[in-house]
């Protein structure tokens, strides 16, 4: 029996914004479902009681922390392949970053450092094994990690199959990695990391980062899409320390892992579509896993104390006019062995079909906005792609699209990203010229967090 | 769902979206545009109304009760028909439709006798009546042969959403349950609402309510019952309200009129109050409810929680009506060979223009405000002064109570007399249930609502049953 009084309990809402009205013979339906969990790694509602019934709104999510669990689990993959030493700063931050991230490993935690090159070697405990983080355990970590050195190769796809092993020892609630790399993945066949990704989807999750300029947009970015983590660029090696302290310390807030988004849909509906649109857009429309006969679940990995956005689009069958379905429930689940799947909290997603043209062309604010940021990524891609293919024309095209787009949604990051690649001539117009001379990291940069968005005020449904 | 408000028709009706200026119907008006026009052909605009007469010779009224002041804009005995209906609104609409029909008397099937002076008919007429009892007895409770599972509510529906609980298997696809939304589990469509389909009969009088084929929520609301009174036989009671759609919550504001209107007429009548004093009384009461239903927390941005009303009381051989808004009233004589009336007057953009002269009923009827509401029951209403009126048919027939939902395919008095079956002042359920079907077979493009009271008064009296 869960206690229910444990301390560090998130509680999950759900929130649907959207237009239900549909127009006669109209299908589909668009919906932004906002999920937040609140609560954790704060002291939780002493003597909550378990809710009956079918859960709705918030919820509180028991964490299985019995004895001796661990809350958490991570693993640092540390490139330490021969390009490491050039320069040799590069190394020198990086052995610099593990350590600051080893000392913001909280007590009880458990985790290990794996060096990874042509092949992996764990440096720390060893032995297959996690060490338990506590003051002696951090300090031998450290010591461990000075020793590095580099040399050697790429092959980034036996280090997450070692990270994958480790953490398969430890029946943690959340399993995380954290990987480091500076160059492409050079020493496996592509379809070997792809096959490592597959393996370990769905085990732990994971954020990557490239430092310096050397390494492949596509692979980063593929890790952390594949593991549901986070993608980042460190140019600069001196920001490594910072940049693994914040990431650590994101790993700590996680309070529940293996969370999934369900989507019960009516008899004959379609999903068109399934993304996660805030804080970055990442297509879960392929992840399916069928739930059942008319649910599926999508991957969504561990959650901390935060918030997430995704756009639904399920195509229904057409109703009469005055008529009224539900489109979609949206639950997030969390699976439990040998027990139905705990519901962590749920919205509807509604139709409603009408003859007033006014109701069913209305678009909903939160719907357009976040279409816009997906095709704000979309073509951010698109014009690196063609400026990479020679292809000034359309890169021009595309960017300039781009500008007016993150303008227009006021996602000012990315509009000052966009900036460094291409000089703005009307913003509202989206006339742009590419720069002649752009930094490899300005480049890099753009294109790595091309999928970040941002929010819009919530005024309503 | 009714037309909103001339100062909100920049609103739809069901889900109060903005609407295209000059957007003839959608007004958000529930009067979709595909609607039938619902005006009258224009009248010769030099028709001369009857001269106004006085008012009607209803019994003198009690006085008021203990504890409520007389309203000194309604005298209980001469009900506020004059401010109601201004003469170039007769000269418009009514008056045309029901040319030699004085106001407060209902000619009998010889149109000579219509002439009468009212008072005089008033003094000396008896209900002609020869058969004052119903050729079959009236139906307790909900109709046996209600053909609509959703009908399952019998009790007074001015409740709001009375169908908790229920559960069952999905007509839409016929495999499902329903889950704790009230969703189908297999195809998703929504469970009926309560509200969606009511019937109702009581001794005396009967009532219909749909959705309608364009809406998805029925807004509409009515409440029937009978009332002893002391010394004399019962009075038959009908109240029917329209939730305005562009206000917040506007089914519940419908609820909550329509209960409130008729708990204060079982209140005034046993105790003796008169007809005609009662019902101002009860609109007054249903206006405050309304009223106090706004909550700025609840209803946002949108207009506080809004209804027409109409209502009308069978008390030995007078019949009263009451209204707020454009739900409607008619006389229909059992004997089509007499004149059928509309009893009321819309308060409406149009109804206004055309009693102030400003616009010929045409050009009033072909505005796209014309079927925006001036009056309605709300915390936003400002001055809300009830109609009554009071009438002394002349021979036997029903009276129809009705929202536009109705009348949009009935609008004159013969078109609804037409569409009421002969045989409605006896088996008044399955007219109201006829009535209903002849909006959804018009289009159904809004909440339909109508009661039937049969005249003379059926319902027994209390204890002799």
């Amino acid at each position: 029996m869960a206690n229910f009084a444990k301390s560090n309990v998130p509680r999950f809402s759900v929130d649907v914004y959207q237009n239900p009205y549909l127009p006669e013979h109209g299908r589909e339906v668009n919906a932004i479902v906002t999920v937040t969990a609140t609560g954790g790694g704060t002291r939780g509602r002493a003597g909550s009681l378990p809710l009956p019934g079918p859960p709705r709104g918030p919820v509180d999510a028991p964490r299985d922390r019995s004895q001796g669990t661990p809350p958490a689990a991570v693993v640092l993959m540390v490139d330490c392949s021969g390009s490491m030493d050039y320069p040799p700063a590069k190394m020198r931050n990086a052995r610099e970053a593990t350590r600051a991230a080893v000392d913001a490993v909280h007590d009880g935690v458990a985790f290990a450092v794996v060096a990874g090159t042509h092949t992996a070697k764990e440096v720390y405990p060893g032995g297959g094994r996690l060490a338990l983080a506590d003051a002696a355990t951090r300090a031998s970590a450290k010591e461990a990690v000075r020793r590095l050195t580099p040399g050697g190769g790429t092959a980034i796809g036996t280090w997450l199959r070692l990270a994958d092993d480790l953490l398969a020892s430890s029946d943690a609630a959340v399993r995380h990695g954290i990987l480091l790399t500076d160059g492409r993945n050079e020493h496996e066949d592509p379809e070997a990391l792809r096959e490592a990704l597959n393996a370990c989807s769905g085990r732990f999750t994971c954020d990557a980062r490239g430092v310096g300029t050397d390494w492949e947009v596509h692979e980063v970015t593929g890790i952390a899409t594949a593991l549901l983590g986070t993608a980042d660029i460190v140019a600069d090696p001196a920001g490594l320390a910072t940049d693994f302290t914040g990431m650590m310390a994101a790993a700590m807030g996680k309070e529940i892992g293996d969370v999934a988004l369900r989507l019960w849909t009516p008899q004959g509906a379609e999903i068109a579509f399934v993304k996660q649109v805030a804080p970055t857009v990442v297509d879960l429309t392929g992840r399916r896993a069928q739930a059942g006969p008319r649910a599926g679940d999508y991957p969504t990995g561990s959650w901390g104390d935060e918030s997430r956005d995704y756009h639904v689009c399920v195509a229904v069958p057409p109703a009469a006019v005055g008529r009224e379905m539900l489109a979609a429930r949206v639950s997030l689940v969390r699976p439990r062995p040998g027990d139905a799947p705990e519901v962590l909290g749920q919205g509807l997603v509604r139709a409603l079909w009408t003859d007033d043209g006014a109701a069913s062309t209305a678009l909903n604010a939160q719907v357009a906005h976040y279409t816009g940021q997906a095709e704000l990524a979309r073509v951010i891609q698109q014009g690196l792609d063609a400026r990479r293919a020679g292809d000034e024309g359309g890169a021009t095209a595309k960017l300039g699209r781009a500008v007016q787009l993150a303008a227009a949604s006021g996602n000012g990051e990315t509009a000052k990203l966009l900036a460094k690649v291409v000089d703005v001539v009307d913003v509202a117009a989206g006339t742009v010229r590419l720069k002649a001379k752009v930094a490899q990291a300005d480049e890099m940069t753009l294109e790595t967090r091309s999928t970040k968005t941002v929010r819009v005020k919530k005024t309503g449904n | 769902m009714r037309m909103p408000q001339h100062d909100r028709y920049s609103t739809c009706p069901s889900c109060a979206e903005p609407l295209e200026e000059g957007d003839l119907f959608c007004g958000g008006c529930g009067r979709d545009l595909a609607a039938p026009a619902p005006h009258a052909p224009a009248p010769p605009p030099t028709a001369t109304p009857p001269a106004v007469p006085p008012p009607p010779a209803v019994p003198p009224a009690a006085p008021p009760p203990p504890g409520r002041p007389p309203r000194p804009a309604a005298p209980p005995a001469v009900p506020a028909r004059r401010q109601a209906v201004p003469e170039p609104a007769r000269t418009g609409a009514s008056a045309v439709r029901t040319p030699t029909v004085p106001d407060f008397t209902l000619a009998p099937p010889d149109p000579g006798a219509a002439r009468t002076d009212p008072a005089a008919a008033a003094a000396h007429s008896r209900p002609q009546d020869p058969d004052p009892a119903p050729a079959s007895p009236p139906h307790t409770g909900p109709a046996p042969g209600a053909p609509d599972p959703r009908t399952g509510t019998a009790a007074p529906p001015a409740g709001p959403e009375p169908d908790a609980g229920r559960t069952g298997t999905c007509a839409g696809c016929g495999t499902g349950g329903f889950d704790a939304d009230g969703y189908c589990e297999h195809c998703g469509h929504a469970r009926p609402h309560g509200r969606d389909h009511l019937e109702q009969e009581v001794p005396g009088v009967a009532a219909a309510s749909d959705r309608g084929l364009r809406h998805h929520r029925n807004e509409d609301a009515f409440a029937i019952t009978t009332a002893p009174r002391p010394g004399t036989g019962p009075a038959v009671v009908a109240i029917v309200c329209d939730g305005v759609s562009s206000s917040s919550r506007p089914d519940e504001a419908s609820a909550a009129a329509a209960c409130a209107a008729r708990d204060a007429m079982l209140d005034t009548l046993p105790r003796g109050v008169q007809p005609p004093h009662a019902l101002h009384e009860a609109l007054g009461v249903a206006a405050r409810a309304v009223a106090a239903l706004a909550d700025a927390r609840v209803d946002g941005g949108h207009n506080a929680p809004a209804c027409t009303i109409v209502g009308s009381v069978v008390a030995e051989d007078v019949l009263t009506v009451g209204w707020v808004g454009d739900s409607r009233a008619y006389w229909v004589p059992e004997d089509r060979s007499a004149p059928a009336a509309r009893l009321t007057e819309d308060d409406s953009w149009a109804a206004q223009m055309v009693a102030a002269g400003l616009m010929s009923e045409a050009e009033a009827f072909a505005d796209p405000r014309a079927h925006a509401i001036t009056g309605w029951l709300g915390a936003d209403a400002e001055d809300v002064e009830p109609h009554t009126a009071s009438f002394r048919p002349e021979c036997p027939g029903v009276v129809v109570v009705c929202t536009d939902g109705l009348w949009n395919y009935a609008e004159s008095a013969k078109d609804m007399a037409d569409a009421v079956p002969g045989d409605a002042r006896s088996r008044p359920l399955p007219a109201a249930r006829q009535l209903v079907g002849h909006a959804l077979r018009g289009g159904g493009h809004d909440n339909v609502t109508v009661a039937v009271i049969p005249f003379p008064a059926t319902a027994p009296r209390a204890g002799s049953a």
